[in-house]
C-alpha cells in the first residue's frame, strides 16, 4: 500500500510541471502579445513597455518559463494590477468560500442522490426507477446557473428565506449564506450521483457474492447495503471525484448568481478587468485543486478497495 | 492473389443494419420523438430568425422598461426595453452554431491526434496520451473557463475554447479505437499489399473507427450548447449585444428586480434544448454502438 | 429406510411472464434423507441449478406448482421473511464459482464470521473461535493468521474452503453443493471432494451434490438422481447406477465418464444437445437423441417405473422390455 501511495504522489510531480507548462503555453504564446491582451488595443506603447518589464516578458522564454514555474510553486503570484493587492493574499481570502461551496454541494449531492440511487436500484423498473430516470434527465439538462437563479427569486427574494448575496460572518452565517447555492449544485450531483449509485448497484446486486450472501441467511436489507452497497463503492468513489471535480466548475457561475465572494468570482472579474497577474493565479490555482482532487481520489481508493491495500 | 486479399480489405463494406436501427430506435420510443420535434423546432427557429422574431432584438424602448409578458411581448421585455422573445429567437442562433460546430471539430482534430498517437504508438504517443489524460482531468466547463480566461470572449473565441475542451475526449476515444482497429487482420492486409500509411488511415483505420466518434459528436452536441450558455453568462462567451441564451440570463440576474422573466425564458429554453439532445444523443449511441448503452 | 429431510414433489419451475412461462424445471420429485449424500446430475440445461436454487428460495422464477418440503414443512408455504432464518442455519450451499462466490471487499474471517452472527452467535469471543475453528476443519494453514485476509489472497481452490467453512458454519442439516468443484484444477478437485466428505462424516450433515460430472458423484454420493431437461429420468442408488443404468440416457452419461481401463477406446457422446427450456411440451424429451425411441415417446412422457428397491427410471422402452411396473406414489 505505502509503495502505491508512494507511486501516486510520486506520479502527481511530473502532472503538476506539466499542467504548470500547459498554462505557460498558453498564457504566453496563444494570445500573442499578453501585453496587447491584458492593456487592450488602445494602451500606449510605453504603457505596454511598461506592463512587459513589470511582468518579465522581456526576458528569454526559457528564463520566463523557470520563473513562472518557481512563483508558481512558491505561489507567488505578484500583485493585483487593478488595486496592487498580492494575489495570493487575493485567493487565500476567497478560496475557502469556494472550498466551502464544493464540499456542502458535494455533501447534499450525496445524501440526496446516494439514497435516490439505492431506492431506484431496489425498485428497478417500477416507479421509483421512472422517477430517478425523469431526475437525472432533467438534473443534466437544467443550466446550474439557471437553477441558481430559480432558487435565488423564489426562495431569496420572493419568500426571503435566505440572503441575497455575500458569504457570510461566522459559522451559522455562512451556513446560511451556502445552502442555497450549494443546493443548487447539489441538485445537479444527484441527478449524476443518483444514476450512477442505480447502475453500480445493480450491476452489485447481480453478482455471485450477492447470492452467497442471502444464501447464508441475510436479509435484504444487510444484503443490499453491507455487501451491496459497499462494493458499489468503488465506481462511486470515481463518481464522487467527478462530482467534486465539476462542482468546483461550477461553483465560479454559482458565485456569480449568488453574488458570492470566491475563486471563480475572482477569476471572472480579473478577466472582466484583465488583471492579468490574478488571471495567471487564479488559473495555477484552479488547476492545482484539479489535480489535487484527482490525487486525492486515487487515494481514497486505497482505502476502499483491499486488493490495493493488502497487496 | 489480390482478388483473395480485396474481401480482407473491406470490413465494412456490407453493414445495412445501421439507418434501419437508427430508424427503429428514433421512432420506437415517444421521448426520442419529442426529442426530434424540439430539435427541428430549434434549428428552423434559429435559421428563420428575421422572419420569427417580432421585433428587432437589439432596438431599445425606454417606453416599455420590464414588462411582463403581454401580448405585444409574449415573454416580456428587458430593462432597456428590447423584446426578449425576439432576443431569444436570435439567441437560438448562437447555441445552434456553435453547438454543432465545436464539436465538429474537436471531432476533427480529436480523431486526428488519436488516430497518429494510437498508429504510430512509441514517442509521440506518449506525449499525447500524457496531455489527453491530463486534460481529461478537468471537467470539460473548468478547462473552457480557464481557455477563455486566456483568449477572451466573442464568437471565434468561444469556437475555439469550446472545440479545445471536447479534443482530448476525442481523442481518447480515437486513440483506443485506433489501437483496436490495427490489430485486425485486414490493416496487416493493407500493409502487405504495400498500400501507403495515410492511405492505410484514410481508407481503413478512420471507417472503422467512424462509429464512437459519430456517437460522441452528437452526444455533444449539448454540452457545446450547454458549454456556450454557461460561457456566455459568465461574460466570457457571446459579447453583448449580441444575444444569446446565456448573456440572456447574465442581463437578467443584473436586473433581478426589474423582470424575472428573461431568465425564466431563457433558462427553460436551455434545458428543453439540451434535454432535447442528450436525449436524441443517447437514441444514436443505442443504435449504432450498442455495447455503450447499459 | 432413513428418515426424509428434503422432499421435493412435483416441482415445477417457471421463467419469464406468467402469460407465457418458460418451464425450466416440470413434476421433479426426489427426496434426501437425514445425513445421506445425494447426487444430482444432468448436462448443463438439465435445471439441476435452478431446481436447488429453488430448495432455497433463491431464484428468480417462480415455483408454479409442487411442494419442497424440508422436515415436514412446506417451504413454499412459508413467507420470504422467514427463509433468511432457514438459509444458513438449516440448508447451506455451495456455488460453482468459488473465485466470484465471496465478497471481495470483506475479509474471510468476517465473512465466515457473519454466517454465525447472522444465526445467532452473538458472542464475539465465541464466534471469532468458531470461524477459526472452521477455517482449520476446512484445511486452511494457520487460519488464525488468515481471519484478515481478503479473498483475492486466496487461490481458487481455497476460496472454496473458506465457502465450505462459511456453509458449514452453523452446521446446516443439509449442504447444497451446486458444481462445487467444477471450476477448479483436478488435484485442487479431488481434494475439495475429499474435504466434503470429512466435513459430512463429522457434522453428520445431508449433502445434495449437483454435478454433470458422475464421477465426482460416485465419489461423494450414496445415491442419484439424473435430471434431464427439466424432469427426473432416472433415480438410483450409486452402484445400481453404475452397473444397471435402465434410462437410455443415463447409460450414455455412463459411456461418456472417461474410464482408466479403457484408455484407448474413444470417448462416446451423446449425438446433439439437450433441448432448450419449454421447447418440449409432450413426450418424452430425449426422444431426438434416443437410439431406442419408439413412436408412444413422442405422445406421452413416460412416467417413473420401478425397476428394483431402490431404482426407478422414465422410460417406456426399458420398462416394458424388463416388464418394470409403474413407480406410483413411491414411498
Amino acid at each position: 500500500m505505502t509503495r502505491y501511495i508512494v507511486v501516486r504522489l510520486l506520479d502527481a510531480i511530473p502532472t503538476v510541471l506539466l499542467v504548470l507548462t500547459l498554462v505557460f503555453v498558453a498564457m504566453r504564446i496563444l494570445p500573442g502579445d499578453p501585453a496587447v491582451a491584458a492593456l487592450g488595443d488602445f494602451a500606449t506603447p510605453e504603457q505596454r513597455e511598461a506592463f512587459r518589464e513589470q511582468m518579465g516578458l522581456n526576458a528569454p522564454l526559457w528564463q520566463q518559463y523557470l520563473t513562472f514555474v518557481a512563483s508558481s510553486l512558491t505561489l507567488d503570484f505578484g500583485e493585483s494590477m487593478m488595486n496592487g493587492r498580492d494575489v495570493l493574499g487575493l485567493i487565500s481570502y476567497n478560496l475557502p468560500y469556494t472550498i466551502e461551496l464544493t464540499i456542502a454541494s458535494v455533501l447534499l449531492g450525496v445524501l440526496i442522490g446516494v439514497p435516490f440511487g439505492v431506492w431506484a436500484a431496489t425498485n428497478a423498473n417500477s416507479a421509483p426507477d421512472s422517477a430517478m430516470r425523469g431526475f437525472s434527465l432533467i438534473g443534466y439538462a437544467v443550466p446550474d446557473f439557471y437553477l441558481g437563479a430559480l432558487l435565488l427569486i423564489v426562495f431569496s427574494l420572493n419568500l426571503g428565506w435566505f440572503p441575497i448575496n455575500g458569504g457570510g460572518e461566522g459559522i451559522l452565517d455562512r451556513m446560511h449564506h451556502v445552502f442555497l447555492p450549494a443546493l443548487t449544485l447539489a441538485f445537479i450531483k444527484a441527478a449524476f450521483l443518483g444514476r450512477l449509485t442505480r447502475t453500480a448497484l445493480l450491476e452489485v446486486l447481480g453478482r455471485d457474492y450477492i447470492r452467497t450472501a442471502r444464501a447464508k441467511g441475510a436479509r435484504e436489507p444487510r444484503v443490499i447495503y453491507r455487501h451491496g452497497l459497499r462494493n458499489a463503492l468503488l465506481p462511486l468513489t470515481t463518481g464522487l471525484g467527478l462530482t467534486t471535480l465539476t462542482a468546483l466548475s461550477g461553483s465560479v457561475a454559482i458565485e456569480l448568481v449568488f453574488n458570492r465572494p470566491g475563486l471563480g468570482k475572482l477569476l471572472i472579474s480579473a478577466i472582466a478587468e484583465r488583471d492579468y497577474a490574478v488571471i495567471q493565479g487564479g488559473i495555477v490555482v484552479f488547476a492545482l485543486f484539479v489535480v489535487a482532487i484527482n490525487l486525492t481520489m486515487d487515494l481514497v481508493y486505497v482505502l476502499v478497495d483491499p486488493r490495493i491495500r493488502v497487496s | 492473389m489480390s482478388a483473395s486479399i480485396n474481401p480482407a480489405l473491406q470490413p465494412l463494406a456490407s453493414q445495412p443494419s445501421v439507418f434501419a436501427t437508427l430508424r427503429r430506435v428514433i421512432f420506437d420510443r415517444p421521448a426520442t420523438i419529442f426529442a426530434l420535434v424540439v430539435v427541428i423546432l430549434f434549428v428552423l427557429v434559429a435559421a428563420l430568425a428575421p422572419l420569427i422574431a417580432p421585433y428587432d432584438p437589439l432596438a431599445q424602448s425606454i417606453l416599455d422598461v420590464n414588462k411582463p409578458p403581454s401580448a405585444a411581448h409574449p415573454v416580456g421585455t428587458d430593462q432597456f426595453g428590447r423584446d426578449v422573445l425576439s432576443r431569444l429567437v436570435y439567441g437560438s442562433r448562437n447555441s445552434l452554431i456553435l453547438g454543432f460546430v465545436s464539436p465538429v471539430l474537436a471531432a476533427i482534430l480529436g480523431t486526428f491526434l488519436g488516430v497518429v498517437a494510437g498508429y504510430f504508438g512509441g514517442f509521440v504517443d506518449r506525449i499525447v496520451s500524457r496531455i489527453i489524460d491530463l486534460l481529461l482531468a478537468f471537467p470539460e466547463l473548468l478547462l473552457a473557463i480557464l481557455i477563455a480566461a486566456v483568449l477572451g470572449g466573442g464568437f471565434w473565441n468561444v469556437v475555439a475554447v469550446l472545440t479545445v475542451a471536447f479534443t482530448p475526449g476525442f481523442a481518447r476515444v480515437a486513440r483506443a479505437s485506433t489501437l483496436a482497429v490495427k490489430q485486425e487482420p485486414y490493416i496487416e492486409a493493407a500493409v502487405a499489399v504495400g498500400l501507403r500509411t495515410p492511405m492505410i488511415i484514410l481508407r481503413h483505420v478512420v471507417p472503422n473507427i467512424a462509429a464512437p466518434i459519430v456517437v460522441l459528436t452528437t452526444l455533444w452536441i449539448a454540452s457545446a450548447i450547454r458549454l456556450e450558455a454557461s460561457l456566455s453568462f459568465l461574460g466570457i462567451g457571446t459579447q453583448p449585444p449580441n444575444p444569446s441564451w446565456g448573456n440572456i440570463i447574465r442581463d437578467g440576474l443584473n436586473n433581478l428586480f426589474g423582470s424575472p422573466w428573461p431568465i425564466i425564458g431563457a433558462g427553460a429554453l436551455i434545458t428543453l434544448v439540451v434535454l432535447a439532445f442528450n436525449l436524441l444523443g443517447d437514441a444514436v449511441r443505442d443504435a449504432l454502438d450498442p455495447e455503450a448503452s447499459r | 429406510m432413513t428418515q426424509d429431510l428434503l422432499r421435493l414433489s412435483d416441482v415445477t419451475v417457471e421463467f419469464g411472464p406468467p402469460k407465457r412461462p418458460v418451464r425450466v424445471v416440470e413434476g421433479v420429485s426426489f427426496s434426501v434423507g437425514k445425513g445421506e449424500s445425494v447426487g444430482l446430475v444432468g448436462e448443463s440445461g438439465s435445471g439441476k441449478s435452478v431446481t436447488s436454487l429453488a430448495i432455497m428460495r433463491l431464484i428468480g422464477g417462480r415455483v408454479a406448482k409442487g411442494r419442497i418440503e424440508f422436515e415436514g414443512r412446506n417451504l413454499l408455504d412459508l413467507p420470504a421473511s422467514a427463509m433468511p432464518a432457514i438459509r444458513g442455519r438449516d440448508i447451506a450451499m455451495i456455488f460453482q464459482e468459488p473465485m466470484s462466490s465471496l465478497n471481495p471487499l470483506m475479509t474471510v474471517g468476517d465473512q465466515v464470521a457473519e454466517a454465525l452472527l447472522l444465526h445467532g452467535w452473538h458472542d464475539r469471543t465465541a464466534r471469532r473461535k468458531r470461524t477459526v475453528e472452521m477455517l482449520d476443519l476446512v484445511g486452511i494453514p494457520n487460519a488464525e493468521g488468515r481471519l484478515g485476509a481478503y479473498p483475492h489472497q486466496f487461490s481458487g481452490g481455497m476460496r472454496q474452503r473458506v465457502m465450505i467453512a462459511m456453509a458449514v458454519a452453523c452446521e446446516p442439516k443439509l449442504l447444497i453443493a451446486d458444481e462445487p468443484t467444477t471450476a477448479l484444477d483436478v488435484t485442487i478437485q479431488a481434494q475439495v471432494l475429499d474435504l466434503m466428505k470429512k466435513v459430512r462424516r463429522e457434522l453428520g450433515m445431508a449433502i445434495l451434490l449437483i454435478s454433470h460430472d458422475l464421477g465426482v458423484i460416485a465419489d461423494v454420493c450414496e445415491r442419484v438422481v439424473v435430471m434431464y431437461a427439466g424432469r427426473v429420468v432416472e433415480e438410483a442408488d450409486i452402484r445400481t447406477i453404475l452397473t444397471r443404468p435402465q434410462h437410455p440416457y443415463t447409460q450414455g452419461l455412463l459411456r461418456s465418464v472417461p474410464r482408466r481401463s479403457h484408455e484407448a477406446e474413444r470417448l462416446y457422446q451423446i449425438p446433439g444437445s439437450v433441448p432448450p427450456a419449454g421447447s418440449i411440451r409432450q413426450g418424452c424429451p430425449f426422444r431426438d437423441r434416443c437410439e431406442l425411441a419408439v413412436p408412444r415417446c413422442a405422445e406421452e412422457m413416460p412416467p417413473m417405473f420401478r425397476f428394483g428397491p431402490s431404482q426407478s427410471a422414465a422410460c417406456w422402452v426399458t420398462a416394458a422390455a424388463k416388464g418394470a411396473s409403474q413407480a406410483g406414489a413411491a414411498a
